[in-house]
């Protein structure tokens, strides 16, 4: 069976080829479920080589299924083969499930699109791409991965490309990943010519046997990361993936929790030997960044509004937790909080998914509230993600981060203490989400500060109107009165004129009266947590979409939603069960990983009794952001604003500095380049044909059709030929 | 004796040579021309090639100069050219460039070497005296050189042909030279653009009517 | 008096070779030119001649009764063709035939 590992990857590429040119007779639902049933085949043959796999000796579990050679280029051979060792089958089995229940997902969240086909081309094509990445026995058909995963990830961000923010969302994407695919290029290269090969079990075994000199594994490693940084939205290369929430949610679950995301950290993973004959400030600076960027996401995270923002946020968040545990040396925590990861955080996004698809595709939470009335699967799916997520024991996601938070300590105790601040923020913001989310009153129905807004205009108008009105009437009283005839009825038209004028001084006053409760007026919060927003004098001068919305009640998911969410919950229950830590029987993730670590994996050198403390301090943060959000969002104890920071919603105002870079210097860069390329690299080209017009525009003058210069051309070369034999000769 | 010989032939063929040079008059010219050829003939003799001497005046003086004077005739006795202009810029100082380096080459090629000029005598046969001289050239050219003398003969016959060709008159009236603009070699005209103006010249007057 | 030797001829040749040569590049007139190209080809038989008695060798005098040969038919076609081509105007000069110019 582990022959057959290439079906694999072949499933979902026959799904993207079917899908492709089957034309449109495969229209909805047929294409979608097309295109699970090849995601479906691809788990089956992924669990039919890890049967294989577990059957084999431990020490005989690396296969590599060669299927033709690529590239014959002299030196450089390069083929197509898969290697089927623990490492990619654990990766391929989480790819192929997680992919195959959000593939059954999308084709209830896509019911109704015009493109419903092309988007489950797509995700094959993603799922093909991602398993070459993962199967790959080399670094070239990983790099081939690597970029495709890139490409559909474009694909896919782009999706509803007609709107411009989408489709400069893709290309964001695309770019910011190209910087992290120089490094990788560039560690190739390097690699090739320090080994000679690119394949993983020539280098590897090379690298473990100690031949490999400090300073080149130090920067092909570099390099390395350099590229997953790129790929895994690691500071400073994270800004693609805020912006990448722009597709559709399936695609957000899928490319940017559960499996492209991850790609880096496989690769530094699969590259452990290199990692380990570098310097040792490589691990660290990976651990850094890693911890880094798992607070700085956290924190952007807390005062998001947008739903999938959060959710993006706490992905590179937790992204970077697995730099941390492979900048510790974790590599076993790191797949361990991928698997995890890749389970709560998918069921987050499609439960996200949910809620957008029941609410109409709004995204704001300022809109949400009280959504486990109508929603009850979604919240229920919900809740437990939010509890895997949180730390909280005995959830999937408290038993991976625990142990990274274990191997913080045991390299830096500074680290640990990053990465518990990130956890208890981590517990906040996910609480306040669901708080937001599901809980709470039902805020779809208020008035929204804009639509306030124009009710206090309206009603301005309105009195303006008025005052206007009554001028007028007092003119016409006042005329009425002066123009005096016999038929005039002089106290009727007296009272007349006291009337209009009572009335336009009524008038003025009630116009001065609303400006004065305008200017007055209290400012509307942003979240309406605790009641219906009082607009005072204007409430029914609001526009009529917001009477429309009372009427509006959110539904819950079809089936083909639902279930995927109920087999990820049971998942993110059930998914620590594969590490525990208390012995080494129960470990069963690291004895399964330990044929691909050489031996790299760090040993804790704290005690049992050191690890319970620690563990119990993570979960006491995790309850301390829990009853914090709880305290600020449910009750009414503390101020929810002072966390909600201008500062942190703008994300530290870090996408504005790289894009007025890249506007000011940058552009003046490019150009320069640019004129560089056309002026001398062009240039030179030209000059080339430019010379030679030149001199055969000196020359063509000796054309002159002239018999006599043609004399003296001969007569010039006799000379010139006397003077050459003359040479030759002695005298 | 034999110097003086010399030095008064050498004087009257460079003599004609320079009168070929500026003579304005292409008859004049003919006949500097003549002049050299005698001068050079005279110097034959010197040197025993009597066979030459003759064929030479009898040829050359008599014959090709005389083909050159009906050519004259033929194409108009009293056109002179202006030597005071030179149209080509620059071309009198490369002729004198040219003609004073070929100078000073041969003349230091033959005059400088130590021995003079050392040649290898080829298999010919030996060179006489004067009087044997028409013999021995007979005998060389009709036995070890025949074929280059049917060959010669071939020649001639062509060129005759050829002369005959070429020089003979078309039907019909001729087309007008053109006329152009001469054009020196340091005119800038990289395009071309300027190329022969046309000016209708009178047909000649006795194409017409003729027949070949 | 001064013994007259091969060098005498050969210089003598010489100058008149180059007078030939300057002739042919400073006169316009196509007979002319062709009368500087027999000083020329004058020039050559007096070097073959000296350098034959020079040397005792009959080749000498062998060349210059052949080239006398084709200098001969040389002049008839190129007087032919130069009776073609300028009997259309009167006063033509070579400098006239420029249309190969470019």
């Amino acid at each position: 069976m582990l022959d057959l590992v290439w079906m694999v990857p072949a499933f979902p590429l026959a799904g993207f080829l079917i899908l492709t040119f089957g034309g449109r007779r495969l229209g909805e639902p047929t294409a979608g479920w097309l295109a699970t049933g090849a995601m479906a085949g691809s788990f089956l043959a992924t669990a039919g080589a890890f049967y294989d796999l577990t059957g084999r000796d431990v020490h005989d579990r690396r296969s590599v299924t060669t299927l033709f050679e690529w590239v014959p280029a002299g030196d450089l051979t390069v083929d197509v083969g898969f290697l089927a060792d623990p490492l990619s089958l654990t990766m391929c089995l989480f790819v192929t499930g997680v992919g195959a229940l959000i593939h059954l997902y999308s084709i209830g969240y896509m019911h109704g699109d015009a493109d419903f086909r092309r988007f489950f081309a797509y995700l094959n094509l993603f799922a093909f791409a991602m398993l070459m990445l993962v199967l790959g026995d080399n670094l070239l058909l990983t790099f081939l991965g690597w970029e495709g995963v890139g490409a559909c990830s474009y694909l896919l961000i782009s999706f509803w490309f007609t709107d411009e923010a989408n489709a400069s969302a893709g290309k964001k994407a695309f770019i910011t990943n190209r910087i992290g695919d120089w490094g990788f290029m560039v560690a190739i290269f390097m690699t090739f010519a320090t080994f000679g090969t690119v394949a993983y079990v020539d280098v590897l075994d090379t690298t473990a046997a100690g031949t490999v000199a400090t300073s080149t594994a130090t920067f092909i490693a570099l390099m390395l990361f350099v590229g997953a940084i790129g790929k895994s939205a690691q500071f400073p290369l994270y800004l693609w993936l805020p912006d990448a929430m722009a597709g559709p949610t399936p695609v957000s679950a899928l490319i940017h929790a559960a499996t492209m995301v991850t790609s880096g950290i496989y690769l530094l993973t699969r590259v452990n030997p290199i990692i380990a004959d570098a310097a040792d400030w490589v691990p660290t600076l990976i651990a850094w960044t890693g911890a880094g960027t798992a607070l700085f996401a956290a924190t952007i995270a807390v005062a998001q509004r947008d739903i999938k923002k959060v959710l993006a946020y706490s992905t590179v968040s937790q992204l970077g937790y697995m730099f941390l545990a492979v900048g510790s040396g974790a590599y076993v925590a790191a797949v361990f909080h991928m698997i995890t990861h890749a389970f709560f955080k998918a069921l987050l996004f499609l439960g996200s998914g949910s809620v957008i698809h029941g609410m109409d595709g709004d995204q704001d939470m300022a809109h949400y509230g009280g959504l486990r009335r109508f929603m009850p699967i979604t919240a229920g799916t919900f809740v437990i993600g939010w509890l895997a997520i949180a730390g909280v024991p005995p959830f999937a996601g408290f038993w991976s981060k625990d142990e990274i938070l274990a191997f913080a300590w045991n390299e830096s105790p500074l680290l640990w203490a990053v990465g518990l601040v990130t956890a208890v923020l981590t517990a906040f913001y996910m609480t306040r989400l669901v708080i937001l989310t599901f809980f709470g009153r039902h805020r779809y129905a208020d008035p929204r500060p804009d639509e306030v807004e124009d009710a206090w205009a309206a009603a301005l108008a309105a009195a303006e109107e008025a005052v206007v009105d009554a001028a007028a009437a007092v003119d016409a009283a006042l005329a009425a009165s002066e123009a005096e005839t016999d038929e005039t009825d002089e106290p009727a038209v007296a009272e007349a004129l006291l009337a209009a004028r009572a009335a336009h001084e009524a008038a003025v006053e009630e116009r001065d009266g609303i400006v004065a409760s305008a200017a007055e007026r209290p400012e509307l919060p942003a979240l309406a947590l605790y009641g219906a927003p009082d607009v005072g004098p204007v409430a029914d001068r609001l526009p009529d979409e917001v009477a429309e919305r009372s009427g509006h009640h959110p539904h819950e998911s079809p089936w083909t939603m639902a279930l995927p969410l109920v087999v990820l919950a049971v998942l993110s229950v059930l998914g620590g069960l594969i590490q525990l830590p208390f012995s080494a029987a129960t470990k069963r993730l690291e004895g399964w990983l330990e044929p691909t670590l050489f031996g790299n994996e760090v040993h804790l050198s704290a005690g049992t009794g050191t690890l319970w403390i620690l563990a119990a301090i993570a979960v006491a943060g995790g309850a301390l952001g829990i009853l914090v959000a709880v305290a600020a969002y449910l009750q009414r104890r503390v101020d929810h604003t002072a966390f909600e920071q201008p500062i942190l919603a703008d994300a530290w105002r870090f996408d504005r500095l790289v894009s007025n870079f890249m506007g000011g210097p940058g552009r003046a860069g490019f150009e320069a380049t640019a004129r560089f390329d056309s002026s001398v690299v062009d240039g030179a080209v030209e000059s080339v044909a430019t010379m030679v017009k030149a001199e055969a525009g000196l020359l063509r003058r000796f054309h002159n059709g002239l018999v006599r210069t043609y004399a003296a051309g001969i007569g010039a070369g006799a000379v010139g030929l006397v003077i050459w034999f003359l040479s030759r000769t002695s005298f | 004796m034999d110097a003086a010989v010399f030095l008064i032939s050498a004087a009257i063929v460079l003599a004609g040579a320079g009168g070929v040079l500026v003579a304005r008059n292409p008859v004049h010219a003919a006949l500097f021309l003549v002049q050299t050829l005698f001068g050079v003939s005279v110097l034959f003799v010197l040197q025993d090639a009597t066979f030459l001497a003759a064929v030479q005046v009898i040829v050359y003086a008599g014959a090709v100069v005389i083909l050159f004077l009906f050519v004259i005739m033929l194409l108009g006795v009293d056109r002179s050219e202006d030597l005071g202009v030179e149209p080509i810029v620059g071309q009198r100082p490369v002729a004198a460039v040219i003609g004073a380096s070929l100078l000073g080459m041969l003349l230091i090629a033959l005059l400088v070497s130590v021995d003079g000029p050392t040649g290898a005598r080829g298999a010919n046969a030996e060179l006489g005296d004067a009087a044997d001289n028409t013999r021995r050239l007979g005998e060389a050219l009709f036995t070890d050189y025949v074929f280059a003398v049917e060959l010669t003969a071939i020649l001639l016959t062509v060129a005759v042909i050829g002369a005959v060709v070429l020089a003979r008159r078309v039907r019909g009236p001729l087309a007008p030279l053109p006329v152009v603009v001469v054009t020196s070699v340091a005119d800038d005209d990289p395009q071309g653009d300027e190329g022969p103006t046309d000016v209708a010249g009178a047909p000649d007057a006795d194409t017409v009517g003729e027949g070949a | 008096m001064m013994v007259v030797t091969t060098s005498w001829y050969l210089a003598l040749a010489a100058v008149l070779f180059s007078m030939g040569a300057v002739g042919l590049l400073i006169r316009r007139n196509p007979l002319i030119m062709i009368m500087c190209v027999e000083l020329m080809l004058n020039a050559v038989n007096l070097t073959f001649v000296s350098l034959g008695s020079a040397l005792g060798d009959l080749g000498g005098q062998l060349s210059v009764f052949f080239v006398l040969v084709v200098a001969a038919s040389e002049v008839v076609v190129g007087l032919a063709v130069v009776v073609a081509i300028m009997r259309r105007r009167q006063g033509a000069t070579v400098d006239d035939l420029s249309v190969l110019g470019g």
